[in-house]
C-alpha cells in the first residue's frame, strides 16, 4: 500500500516542530499520538464534543476537524502551554479549581482553549454570554453552572490584573 | 484536632493535574511496539453469519491479525452474569449473557464480529472494509409488545417470547385497596431509551511482560478489581499476574460498570498471543451501539385512592427492553420496582414484569438505573389524582408521605441488593417544603402565573418527590499508611470517574491522621495497590469505601499515639496530633514528624516485640447491612414557547438529603450533573430506531447532549438526615439529580400549556419539542 505523506513544518506551543505525516492523519492524532501532548482530549471526532479544542493561530478550532497537514506552517497551542509553570496555572485554571468547574476533566483541555480564547475577545462577559460561548462544548458532568461560575470568576480577575 | 475538614468545600487534589492535561487516561497510555485494533460490528441487527472471509484483509500491509469467533477457541464463551436475580418467589430467569463475537448470528446492530489488530487504528480500520460476511437478515424484535407476542423471531433461539425475565413482587392485597377505593385510575406509561455517553469513550490497553510473567491492562471501567479476578480466570492467569488499572476515567455513569464487553475480554487475549501491547479505543459511533443503554419500559399502572387523596394502593404491570443480552441480571427493573414507592406510604402494592429480549444493544444500570421509571409512574399517577380529586398536585405528595417517626420504615419487596428493602432514615416533609419555598410556589401559583396567562406567556410549575437507594454492598476496603515523606496515603479498590474521591477521601483521613487535606494521597482504581472491592455504582463510594477509609484511618491514628506514646515515654492522653506531627501537650519541643515516626515503626535492624506490626498503617474493610436510601425533592418553573414548543427554564430547585455531607462543594456538582443528565433525558435525549433495529441517530449531531444553554442555573438546598447505616451518616448522592427529572418536566408543561383542559396528558418520556407537538395537536383533533 502506498502512504501519501508530507512534511510538515507547524509551531507547537512556541517551538518549531518538523515531521513528515501520511495526508490523512487527524490533527488530534498528530499531537496526541506523534506529539505525546495527550491533554487534548478526542471525544466524538466529528466536531460536536469541543473536547479536541486547540488554538490555531491564536484561535479556537477543533482539532479533530483538521487534518496534520494543515497545521504546516501554522502555530497550534495546546492545554500544556496555558499553565506558566509547573507550580502555577493560568487564572481561568486556577478559577476552575476554585469553581469546582471540572468533575472527570475530561472535557476541561477543550472548555478551557475555548473560553480562554473567548475572554481575551469578551473580557467583560455576561453569564448569558458565557454560556453561549461555552455551548460549543459538551460536558457530561458538571450541568455547566460551575464551569459558568469559574469563567466569570477568571474574568473578573483577568480584568483586575490587566492594566487600564 | 486540626482543621476539620471533613464537611467543609475543600477544594480538589486531583485537579491541578486534570486542568493541565497532565492527567493519565486510557487513550493516553502509549508503549513501545503497541499495536492497535478496530472491531468489524454487525450492520443488521438480526442476522446469521453464514460465512466470514478476512483473506483480503490479511493481505494488506500493516495487519498484523485477524480474528473471528472460529480463532478463539475455548476462549469464546458467553460473559459472566454479573448479578444473579435476586431471591424473590416463583421469579423466572433466563441467562444469555454477550458472547466476545459473535459466531452463528449477531444480535444487534453493532455487535463484533471480528477484531482486526494492525499496526495503526487508521490501517486496522481500512482493514474492516476488506472483509467479507455472508449475511442472512432475520427480521428484528424491536418493538416490545409484539416481541412478546406469538409468532415474534427469537433473539435467542430457545427463548420463547422472548422472556428474559418474569418477577412479581407484591405487598399486602391490591383487591382489597380497591374495594376501599373512593377512585381508581389507570394509565400507560412509556419510558424510552436513552445513552450516558460520556464525553470519553470506552477504551482497553494491554501489555503482556513475558519476562515477568505478567499482564497489564489500563480500562475504562468502574470495577477493575472485578476485571482483573474475571480476566485472570478467564486466561488461565493467577490473579497476582494480571494488574488492572483504572486510570483518570472521563466519566462513567453507569455503562463502565458493565463488565467484559466484547472489547475487555479480546484486547488481553490478543496482547498475549501476539506478545504486544494492543490498544483499542472506542470511537463515538461505536460508542452508541458498543456501549449499553438504559431504559425502554412500558408500564399498565393503576392507583386506589381514598377520597381524601390517601393512596390505598397501587398496580403495576411493565415491560421491560433488556436489549440483546441480560448480563446485569434484573437490576435495571427491580430498581423500577421498588424506587415507585418512592416518599409514600402504599399499604397495597403489586408490581410485575417482563423483561424481554430484543435486538438492540444490551441494557445496563446508567445513572438512576432504572428509578427514573418507577419515579415516574408514581409522581404521574399523583398528579393525575390530584388533578381527580381537586388538590393541589404539592398537598397531594404531602398527605401520603412516610411519617418521620416511622423510620427504618420496611417497604418488605426485595431490593437490588437481595434484601428485603428498608429505608433507614428520612424526613420528607421538610424537604418538600423548602423546595415550594426555593421555587417561590404559592407566590407563583397565586400571583404569577395569573399575569402571565393574562399576558399570553405559557409558564408552568411543577414539583415531585424521590427517593435514591444509594450505598449497597456488599463491601470496600483500604488500606491508610503513614509514609516516611510524611504523606499519607490511602489505597481503595473502586475506581473514580470525576465524583472527586481524591479529595472527599482525603478529608476522611486528613481528620483522623491530623495532616493536611493536601498531604493525603488517594489511589483509587489499580488492582497493584489495593487487592480487593466491587466497583464504583449505585451512589456507593463515599458510603462503603469512605466508611472502610474512616476504619482504616481510625487504627492509624491509634498506631500513631500508641508509637509516639513509646518513643516519649509518655501517656497517650498527654499527646496531640497536628499538621503532620505528635507532639507532647504543653512541651515545647517534645514533638516528632509523622513521617520519622512511621520510619522509627519499621526497624532494619535489632528485635522488636512478638506480634510488631511494621509501619504506620492499617487496613479495613466496610460493608453496610443494607443499602440507605437518600430523598430529595425538584422543583422548577418554565416557560413553553406555544408555537415552536421550545422551552426556557425560569427557575429549577433542588433539596436534598443524603445524609451527613463530606464536601458541600463536590455533591453540589453531583447534584448540577445528575440534572443536567436528567433534563437531557426528559427533553431532548432519545435514542431512536427503525422497524429494523437501526439506530437512527447514532452522533451527538442527531443525539442531542444538553449543553450550557438548555441547562439552567440551579438553586439547591440540603437537609440532613444521618443515614444510621455507617459509621460517617453518609447517604450516596450520585444519582439523585438525574431521577425525578421526567415527571417533572410533564407536570410543568402540563401546567404551563394548560394540557388537561385540552385533553392531553403527558405520560411519556423523553419528551422533545417535535414529540410535544404531535401529543398537543393530537389533543385538539
Amino acid at each position: 500500500m502506498t502512504t501519501d505523506s508530507h512534511q510538515i513544518v507547524t509551531t507547537v506551543n512556541g517551538e518549531r516542530c518538523e515531521r513528515r505525516v501520511e495526508s490523512r492523519l487527524l490533527l488530534s492524532d498528530f499531537l496526541r499520538h506523534e506529539l505525546g501532548l495527550t491533554g487534548t482530549h478526542v471525544g466524538c471526532e466529528h466536531g460536536v464534543c469541543g473536547a479536541c479544542t486547540i488554538h490555531y493561530d491564536g484561535a479556537p478550532a477543533r482539532s479533530c476537524l483538521m487534518l496534520a497537514v494543515q497545521a504546516n506552517g501554522h502555530a497550534i497551542t495546546t492545554v500544556e502551554a496555558l499553565a506558566p509553570d509547573r507550580d502555577r496555572l493560568h487564572p481561568l485554571q486556577e478559577a476552575f479549581r476554585e469553581a469546582h468547574g471540572l468533575q472527570c476533566g475530561y472535557c476541561t483541555p477543550g472548555i478551557l482553549m475555548t473560553m480562554t480564547a473567548f475572554l481575551a475577545e469578551n473580557p467583560s462577559p455576561t453569564e448569558h454570554e458565557v454560556r453561549e460561548a461555552l455551548s460549543g462544548n459538551l460536558c457530561r458532568c458538571t450541568g455547566y453552572q460551575h464551569i459558568v461560575d469559574a469563567v466569570l470568576l477568571a474574568a473578573g480577575r483577568l480584568r483586575e490584573s490587566s492594566p487600564g | 484536632m486540626t482543621t476539620r475538614y471533613f464537611g467543609a468545600p475543600v477544594q480538589r487534589n486531583e485537579d491541578a493535574r486534570l486542568l493541565t492535561g497532565r492527567a493519565l487516561f486510557v487513550d493516553d497510555v502509549e508503549l513501545p511496539g503497541m499495536l492497535e485494533a478496530a472491531f468489524l460490528r454487525s450492520p443488521h441487527a438480526h442476522a446469521r453469519i453464514r460465512g466470514i472471509d478476512v483473506s483480503a484483509a490479511l493481505k494488506r500491509e500493516g495487519v498484523v491479525a485477524v480474528y473471528t469467533a472460529a480463532d478463539l477457541g475455548d476462549y469464546w464463551r458467553p460473559g459472566p452474569l454479573l448479578v444473579p436475580p435476586p431471591p424473590i418467589d416463583g421469579i423466572v430467569f433466563n441467562e444469555r449473557t454477550q458472547v466476545p463475537l459473535a459466531r452463528e448470528k449477531a444480535r444487534h446492530a453493532g455487535e463484533p464480529v471480528a477484531l482486526v489488530v494492525a499496526t495503526t487504528r487508521y490501517i486496522a480500520e481500512d482493514a474492516l472494509a476488506d472483509i467479507v460476511v455472508d449475511w442472512e437478515p432475520i427480521s428484528a424484535v424491536v418493538d416490545l409488545e409484539r416481541a412478546v407476542a406469538p409468532g415474534s423471531a427469537r433473539v435467542h433461539d430457545d427463548v420463547a417470547g422472548n422472556v428474559a425475565a418474569h418477577v412479581r413482587q407484591a405487598r399486602g392485597n391490591y383487591a382489597d385497596a380497591v374495594k376501599q377505593a373512593a377512585l381508581v385510575i389507570k394509565r400507560r406509561f412509556l419510558y424510552d431509551r436513552g445513552t450516558s455517553s460520556p464525553i470519553e469513550t470506552r477504551g482497553v490497553v494491554a501489555h503482556w511482560e513475558d519476562k515477568a510473567d505478567r499482564l497489564t491492562v489500563w480500562d475504562t471501567t468502574q470495577a477493575p478489581v472485578v476485571i482483573r479476578n474475571g480476566l485472570a480466570a478467564m486466561l488461565g492467569l493467577s490473579e497476582r499476574q494480571v494488574r488492572v488499572i483504572a486510570p483518570f476515567i472521563g466519566g462513567g455513569f453507569g455503562p463502565k460498570i458493565m463488565m467484559f464487553y466484547p472489547e475487555e475480554v479480546l484486547i488481553p487475549w490478543a496482547a498475549i498471543k501476539l506478545g504486544r501491547p494492543v490498544k483499542w479505543i472506542e470511537d463515538r459511533a461505536e460508542h452508541f451501539l458498543a456501549t449499553t443503554h438504559e431504559r425502554g419500559q412500558v408500564h399498565d399502572a393503576e392507583m386506589a385512592l381514598a377520597a381524601d387523596g390517601r393512596i390505598l394502593g397501587i398496580r403495576d404491570v411493565f415491560l421491560h427492553d433488556t436489549g440483546a443480552y441480560d448480563p446485569y441480571g434484573l437490576t435495571v427493573p427491580i430498581n423500577s420496582q421498588c424506587t415507585l414507592l418512592g416518599v409514600y406510604v402504599v399499604p397495597h402494592y403489586d408490581s410485575t414484569f417482563t423483561a424481554l429480549f430484543t435486538n438492540k444493544p444490551t441494557v445496563t444500570p446508567y445513572r438512576g438505573a432504572g428509578r427514573q421509571h418507577g419515579v415516574f409512574v408514581m409522581e404521574r399517577l399523583l398528579d393525575i389524582a390530584a388533578r381527580e380529586l381537586g388538590l393541589d398536585p404539592a398537598e397531594m405528595r404531602r398527605r401520603n408521605f412516610i411519617p418521620p417517626d416511622a423510620f427504618p420504615y420496611k417497604n418488605e419487596i426485595i431490593y437490588q441488593d437481595f434484601t428485603a428493602l428498608e429505608y433507614d432514615s428520612g424526613n420528607y416533609a421538610p424537604i418538600l417544603a423548602k423546595a415550594l419555598e426555593l421555587i417561590g410556589y404559592e407566590r407563583f401559583v397565586r400571583e404569577e402565573q395569573p399575569r402571565f396567562r393574562a399576558a399570553g406567556k405559557h409558564v408552568g410549575i411543577g414539583v415531585v418527590c424521590y427517593v435514591e437507594g444509594t450505598g449497597i454492598g456488599p463491601y470496600e476496603g483500604a488500606k491508610v499508611q503513614v509514609q516516611a515523606s510524611g504523606k499519607v496515603s490511602v489505597a481503595t479498590g473502586i475506581g473514580t470517574q470525576g465524583q472527586g474521591h481524591y479529595t472527599a477521601f482525603a478529608q476522611i483521613v486528613a481528620d483522623q491522621v491530623g495532616v493536611d487535606v493536601r498531604d493525603v494521597e488517594v489511589i483509587t482504581g489499580d488492582t497493584d495497590q489495593f487487592y480487593w472491592g466491587a466497583g464504583t455504582f449505585a451512589s456507593r463510594g463515599a458510603v462503603v469505601a469512605g466508611s472502610a477509609i474512616h476504619e482504616a484511618a481510625k487504627v492509624v491514628r491509634q498506631k500513631i499515639l500508641r508509637t509516639a506514646a513509646e518513643h516519649f515515654e509518655c501517656a497517650e492522653e498527654d499527646l496531640a496530633i497536628a499538621n503532620g506531627a505528635v507532639a507532647v501537650a504543653g512541651v515545647p519541643g517534645r514533638s516528632i514528624r509523622l513521617g520519622a515516626l512511621a520510619d522509627q515503626a519499621n526497624p532494619t535492624r535489632g528485635a522488636v516485640q512478638p506480634g510488631t506490626e511494621p509501619g504506620l498503617e492499617a487496613t479495613r474493610y466496610f460493608g453496610p447491612p443494607t443499602g440507605t436510601t437518600a430523598s430529595g425533592a425538584h422543583a422548577m418553573i418554565v416557560e413553553v414557547d406555544p408555537e415552536t414548543l421550545m422551552i426556557a427554564i425560569r427557575k429549577y430547585a433542588v433539596v436534598h438529603d443524603c445524609g451527613t455531607v463530606v464536601n458541600p462543594m463536590i455533591l453540589e456538582g453531583q447534584i448540577h450533573g445528575g440534572v443536567a443528565q436528567g433534563i437531557g433525558n426528559a427533553y431532548y435525549e432519545q435514542l431512536v430506531f427503525d422497524d429494523d433495529g437501526q439506530l437512527l441517530n447514532a452522533s451527538l449531531a442527531d443525539y442531542l447532549l444538553p449543553t450550557a444553554l438548555e441547562v439552567p442555573r440551579m438553586d439547591l438546598a440540603h437537609t440532613v438526615t444521618p443515614s444510621p447505616l455507617n459509621p460517617l451518616g453518609v447517604k450516596g448522592a450520585g444519582e439523585a439529580g438525574a431521577i425525578p427529572a421526567g415527571p417533572l418536566f410533564a407536570q410543568a408543561l402540563e401546567n404551563a400549556l394548560e394540557l388537561p383542559a385540552r385533553g392531553v396528558e403527558l405520560l411519556e418520556i423523553p419528551l422533545s419539542p417535535n414529540r410535544l407537538w404531535e401529543l398537543v395537536k393530537g389533543g385538539e383533533r
